[in-house]
């Protein structure tokens, strides 16, 4: 035992203390090492993404920091640059946005009615908000029925017994539908009501307005369609597209599905058709051959045509996505619908229809997404929209040449807008998620 | 046995509105009177309307002399010929653009897609910049910004004679000019067509290589190498003849001579602006249908693949690509349905497409603005009907096979 234990030279009675991990295996080296640099490949790729954002940012970062913000035209601008930072270096022209930010945001609108927009706005986002946020006060809710005629007034102006008569279609038609649906249930009162509205808005609102008037004028100054222009008719167009267009959207995907042969067909052509032909053509139908099939003397404002043209348009799109949501639920559905004895509409509103949207929230909110993108198609038939008045103000004499600063821009409030739909339509569907928790 | 049968009562009208049976064919038949009074109202307004203005709807213009140029023409167009012709000139013009369109944006969007997914930081950011940059901004714009750019920002072609301010790309083969781009264009010569051939053969000699090695391996399990061969039988013999035929396909470089480039091929500002944005655009869109793909494919697949002890590569082309394709394809081809009625936007620029022949020019100049609109609504309408029919060719071939 003595030999073997002389042999041993050595024997360690404690540990070591742990070492320090060599200086590449840890912190921000190991990170960038297996992060960015893992492979031949990857370090190319970063390096090139490097060079990129560089190149990027260095040209812009002039360009915006000797930004001139204050001038009458283009070569004032170029003068102010000279002056300060020299002639070569690269430097935006903003003052045309502080020039012509009026144009590009409410068009021809009256000066001084530029509050009525902006109030609108303002009123816009109050009443949506409860729509959007459920943490938001549920009371707010109230304003929503009133919000389109309030909108309405608001950016046309005229008396204000005009949205209130139209209001009173509404009011009529629920009464009729309150007092036949008891006596001949949906088949009956839903007609009914309809045709008691129409009724009332052909016959009794235009007089019962013009009474009112007379008994009590109270009205703002009317504006014209023709006057609107910039991102408040982006705005409008978008909006009312919107609001109009899911609905719709929702009762031709229920009409494609539906068993009804000539119901199915209709929805089937009707969406297929819209979707098949640009938005552009649609346009354009509506400004040149439009007039063609209304009764002679017919006229009808450009803007109201172009509403309806873009939420049909969308409609389609919506239509195709809620289908893709009803056909994405399992059969086990329905039947559970029907075995409960729900009629058709309460089966569709209780059951089918909030799980069928919740699944297509994604598509619908891309739809939206396009359909306010597309709301800049308007400039071809001859409405000014943000980019209708840019080429108004680049072939102007003072800002002949200016193109980056206009559409950075707008480019800059469609972003905002659609960015933020995006952004929502993911927090939606987070939100509304119940499986795989 | 007394059955009691139900009591056989008379119909009677209410039925029509409470039973079930016979609600559905009420609502039919009370939609198609709809409809019907709606066309019958819409059609006698357009008949009232027309013989006002004195016009008889027909379609004769298309075989009328046109009168106008058209700026780019992919077949022989002048002035003299018919607006038929023009119309034509018009749709090749709109499905160059589209084709053009798709190839580049599925480049770009399978790119970014792929590359957004990527651990890499910087690179992922930057992806993400793009996508979220371009599909929030209306194509509109995009187009107006890019043409104003190739217009006003690039240099004049005298900019590039001696001692001038730029100079051409890839040695001396390409210039980036305010009148256009300008590329080399192919020149054949004699002996060109054996080169095609050849050519041809080869690539089918290659596909018939990998059809061979794939039988083989399925029959025996001796796996041939696939992808070096086909290579090679692909190209040897079209380099061999190339050469045996004596060079006969050559390239003609544009050159500056007198105040503008001459040879090569012109892609003109409208086109290129047209190109450029709508394959930005639509690449971000593919971009994030290729990226759902790939992260709809649950990591339960990778890790059985790697189980099964195939290596990565194989995993991805093997497990991974088969069922994220599956995903992928539908919304892809609707894409390139959208790029091409979004090409639509040439107005914007001038880009002489359909829109500009047929529904523009045309239109103005014969005051058919019906039958223009119609034609052009059903070339679109055609075009959009046949993507959907090979959508659905597509989806049928690619569909799960259950039980």
């Amino acid at each position: 035992m003595t030999g073997k234990s002389a042999s041993l030279t050595f024997v360690r009675t404690e540990m070591i203390p742990a070492s320090e991990p060599p200086l590449s295996e840890k912190g921000a080296i190991k990170w960038v090492r297996e992060n960015l640099f893992s492979s031949w490949l990857n370090a190319i790729l970063t390096l090139l993404s490097i060079w990129v954002v560089w190149s990027v940012v260095s040209h812009l970062f002039p360009w915006f920091a000797n930004s001139v913000w204050v001038a009458d035209n283009l070569s004032e601008c170029r003068a102010i640059r000279d002056a300060t930072v020299g002639p070569d270096a690269s430097s935006a022209c903003f003052a045309v946005i502080t020039d012509r930010w009026q144009q590009l945001l409410f068009g021809f609108y009256p000066r001084e009615a530029y509050w009525r927009p902006v109030l609108a706005l303002a009123l816009l986002l109050v009443g949506i908000l409860p729509l959007l946020f459920t943490a938001m006060p549920r009371k707010l809710l109230l304003v929503l029925p009133v919000l389109p005629f309030a909108l309405f007034w608001l950016l046309w102006g005229g008396s204000i017994w005009t949205p209130v008569a139209a209001a009173l279609g509404f009011v009529v038609a629920g009464l009729v539908f309150r007092l036949l649906s008891p006596v001949g249930g949906l088949s009956l009162g839903v007609p009914a009501a309809v045709i008691a509205a129409a009724a009332f808005w052909l016959y009794a609102a235009g007089p019962l307005a013009g009474a009112l008037q007379d008994l009590l004028p109270i009205g703002i100054e009317y504006i014209d369609s023709k006057k609107f222009g910039g991102f408040t008719l982006s705005l409008i167009i978008g909006v009312a597209g919107i609001s109009l267009s899911l609905p719709l959207g929702v009762v031709l995907a229920l009409g494609r599905k539906s068993d009804m042969m000539i119901v199915n067909m209709l929805s089937t052509a009707f969406i297929e058709i819209i979707r098949g032909v640009p938005l552009i053509v649609w346009l354009f139908t509506a400004q040149l051959i439009l007039g063609y099939f209304l009764p002679p003397g017919t006229t009808f404002d450009l803007t109201l045509r172009v509403i309806i043209m873009v939420t049909l348009f969308s409609a389609a799109y919506i239509a195709e996505v809620v289908r893709g949501g009803l056909a994405a639920l399992p059969k086990g559905q329905y039947e559970a619908a029907d075995s409960l004895g729900l009629d058709y509409w309460k089966s569709m509103r209780l059951i089918i229809l909030p799980q069928a949207l919740k699944i297509s929230i994604p598509g619908i909110v891309n739809t939206f997404i396009g359909l306010f993108k597309d709301t800049t198609l308007v400039v071809f038939i001859g409405l000014f929209d943000p980019i209708g008045f840019t080429n108004a103000i680049r072939a102007s004499t003072d800002w002949n040449g200016v193109y980056w600063e206009l559409y950075v821009f707008i480019g800059l409030m469609f972003f905002i807008f659609c960015f933020a739909m995006g952004r929502y339509s993911m927090y939606l569907e987070r939100k509304l998620q119940r499986e795989n928790r | 046995m007394a059955l009691t049968e139900a009591p056989k009562r008379s119909f009677r009208l209410s039925q029509l509105i409470h039973d079930t049976r016979y609600r559905s064919i009420t609502i039919q038949v009370v939609t198609l009177a709809l409809l019907a009074l709606a066309v019958f109202w819409l059609g006698r307004n357009a008949a009232v309307n027309l013989q006002a203005l004195g016009l008889t709807p027909n379609f004769r213009f298309l075989s009328n002399r046109s009168g106008y140029d058209i700026s780019q023409s992919l077949i022989a167009y002048d002035a003299s010929m018919t607006h038929g012709r023009a119309a034509i000139v018009g749709i090749l013009n709109t499905l160059l653009v589209a084709g053009l369109g798709c190839v580049t944006a599925t480049v770009l969007g399978v790119l970014a897609g792929v590359l957004r997914l990527s651990k890499n930081l910087v690179v992922s950011r930057l992806m993400a910049v793009y996508v979220e940059g371009f599909r929030n901004v209306p194509l509109l714009l995009w187009i107006v910004l890019i043409y104003a750019v190739m217009t006003e920002s690039t240099p004049q072609p005298r900019d590039f004679r001696e001692g001038g301010t730029a100079s051409m790309l890839f040695g001396d083969s390409m210039a980036i000019t305010n009148r256009g781009v300008y590329i080399p264009s192919p020149v054949w010569s004699d002996g060109a067509g054996v080169l095609i051939v050849v050519a041809i053969l080869a690539i089918a000699g290659a596909i018939f290589y990998r059809r061979f090695a794939r039988k083989r391996l399925f029959d025996t399990g001796q796996l041939l190498p696939m992808v070096w061969p086909a290579l090679l039988i692909a190209i040897v013999p079209t380099v061999l003849a190339y050469f045996v035929m004596g060079r006969p396909v050559g390239l003609s470089y544009p050159e500056l001579g007198g105040f503008n480039f001459q040879g090569g091929i012109q892609i003109s500002n409208p086109l290129m602006a047209l190109w450029v944005a709508l394959s930005l655009y639509t690449g971000t869109f593919i971009a994030e249908i290729v990226r759902a793909g790939i992260l709809a494919v649950s990591k339960g697949q990778t890790e059985a693949a790697f189980a099964l002890g195939l290596r990565p590569n194989r995993t991805m082309n093997l497990v991974i690509l088969p069922q994220a394709m599956r995903v992928i394809i539908p919304p892809l081809i609707s894409q390139y349905l959208n790029l091409t009625k979004n090409s639509s936007l040439a107005i914007a620029v001038g880009y002489p497409d359909v829109k500009a022949t047929l529904g523009g020019i045309t239109l103005n100049q014969t005051g058919r603005a019906l039958e223009a609109m119609l034609l052009m609504g059903l070339f679109y309408l055609v075009i959009s009907l046949l993507i959907a029919f090979v959508m659905n060719l597509v989806n049928n071939r690619m569909k799960l096979q259950e039980r």
